[in-house]
């Protein structure tokens, strides 16, 4: 059974009249890494929220392991572009956030804390304020707070979308690497071709005004991968050309 | 670069000038009408030998703390309740927005007709004072929330309870404590006031009293008292919204 299927997902803004997506229709696998990939504007933000019911639908449906979602689920963990971390708690604080609001007991909260701190690469921080932290490292707070719930579904939304180039390409060579530790099925919205061809086993392109599914194409670099290799790989290139030439002809026809 | 010295030594030197001036030309003026820093130390150093300017002090600030109490418990939660509930904000708006808007004052003397003269009635004047900056900042820092951080909330499927412990009440804290401090200053008036119009206890009644049989330097008392209480709460409050509110200062933070 897929571990996602949205069906005929449909939302529009303002009474109707700006539509945001229109008639979307996946299905992610166990353990797939989709990466919704498409220029600004072209509804993938409100697609995550959509799969979560952080947002309202108009139309259609979403399943997680069969059932539909009507409310945010405990097992899906959101991380956002503006990290959403709370300036008022430390990183420990932080990190447990999910953790506390299921009751966990004291002691298993501090385990998986530590235990998720440390994957990170945040040891040392524990106490420090997100104020006090470059934003590379309040994105893996936020990282280790959605990890820490042990959800079996990632939302990431743009999650690398506001670092410099080069903390990029660490978190996102960590994030991958976290996966094949962590075995979660992932849900990864960019606009950066890079970015996708690189994290996802497959893309969904979308395109703007109204946000529909232009394409779903499939990644056939093996893992555990490199960046930089892949970057050079035969078919990275093509798939980049690819993905290129196809958004600039939907620009163009526009 | 101005030194920390530098701006002390400018602040004491312009006390020390002033209070000079205070001094000669005080003393130079008939004592009914005026005085001067140094009768005003001496009648400050006879009324506590007698015991009465603490006497009334404590009176005083008895009043002050249980209205204080009484603000900050219905206030705070109030006005996050106004913030969070359309229908009671929209169902006690008006009266709220009515009272405020009236001159507190005016109220006081249906309040001596209700309450008596004794530290209830006080107690109330001094609440009506202090309630509301506490309420309506209360209620515009909750509607400052941010919208980001509400949504991580509702992603991990926070419950109501733990929104005001985790998100509402820090997140409004800065507004509240900003109303605490308007709070204070509002609330030192209604004090005085409600203590010339009840005139039987506080330092209010100490200034009445005072004026009354003409001994101005001890009336001086109670003032620069009132002066030395407002200014320390005031303070008090500056050194807590420091401490529990660390993030706000991140601009003279480390970073």
């Amino acid at each position: 059974m897929a571990k996602i299927a949205v069906r005929h997902l449909t939302k529009s803004y303002n009474g109707g009249r700006v539509v945001a997506l229109q008639d979307i229709s996946f299905e992610v696998q166990p353990y797939e890494s989709l990466c919704i990939l498409g220029p600004s504007g072209c509804g993938k933000t409100t697609l995550l929220r959509l799969v979560d019911c952080l947002i309202s639908r108009d139309q259609g449906e979403v399943l997680l392991d069969g059932e539909p979602v009507t409310t945010p689920r405990p097992d899906v963990a959101v991380v956002f572009q503006h990290f959403g971390l709370f300036p008022w708690k430390n990183l420990e604080e932080n990190i447990s956030y999910g953790l506390a609001l299921r009751g966990e007991a004291r002691q298993e909260i501090a385990q998986r804390v530590e235990r998720y701190i440390e994957l990170v690469g945040l040891r040392g921080f524990e106490k420090s304020y997100p104020y006090q932290l470059s934003g590379g490292m309040q994105q893996r707070a936020g990282l280790a707070r959605a990890l820490a719930v042990n959800p079996s579904l990632l939302l990431m939304d743009e999650p690398f979308g506001s670092l410099d180039a080069q903390t990029r390409e660490t978190l996102q060579e960590e994030l991958s690497k976290i996966l094949q530790q962590e075995r979660k099925t992932m849900l990864f919205v960019t606009h950066s071709i890079d970015e996708a061809i690189y994290l996802g086993d497959r893309i969904l392109l979308m395109t703007p005004r109204p946000g529909r599914i232009r394409e779903i194409l499939g990644v056939k670099i093996p893992r555990p991968r490199d960046i930089s290799r892949v970057r050079s790989d035969p078919q990275s290139i093509q798939l980049r050309n690819y993905i290129w030439a196809q958004l600039k002809q939907h620009a163009d026809n526009s | 670069m101005r030194t920390s010295t530098y701006s002390w030594g400018i602040r004491f030197l312009s006390l020390l000038v002033v209070l000079t001036a205070w001094e000669i030309y005080g003393r130079s003026v008939n004592p009914i009408l005026f005085t001067y820093p140094t009768a005003i130390a001496a009648a400050f150093v006879e009324l506590v030998s007698k015991g009465e300017l603490q006497r009334f002090l404590m009176q005083s600030l008895e009043v002050f703390v249980y209205s204080f109490a009484l603000a900050v418990v219905i206030g705070i939660p109030l006005g996050i309740l106004l913030a969070r509930s359309q229908t009671l904000s929209l169902a006690l708006e008006p009266y709220l927005h009515a009272v405020y808007s009236t001159p507190t004052v005016a109220f006081i003397p249906l309040i001596v007709l209700w309450f008596g003269f004794r530290v209830p009635a006080k107690v109330v004047i001094v609440f009506l004072f202090m309630v509301f900056p506490i309420l309506l900042n209360t209620q515009q820092g909750v509607k400052n929330l941010s919208q980001d951080l509400l949504e991580v909330a509702r992603s991990f499927c926070s419950s109501e309870r733990r929104l005001w412990l985790d998100l509402i009440i820090p997140s409004s804290l800065p507004f509240i404590l900003a109303g605490v401090n308007l709070a204070i200053g509002r609330g030192l008036v209604g004090m005085v006031v409600a203590e010339f119009f009840t005139s039987v206890a506080g330092l209010g009644y100490m200034i009445v009293q005072y004026a009354n049989s003409f001994e101005t330097a001890k009336l001086f008392v109670p003032i620069v008292v009132l002066m030395a209480l407002g200014v320390t709460l005031i303070g008090l409050i500056k050194v807590i919204e420091r401490k529990v509110t660390p993030w706000q200062n991140r601009e003279q933070g480390e970073i």
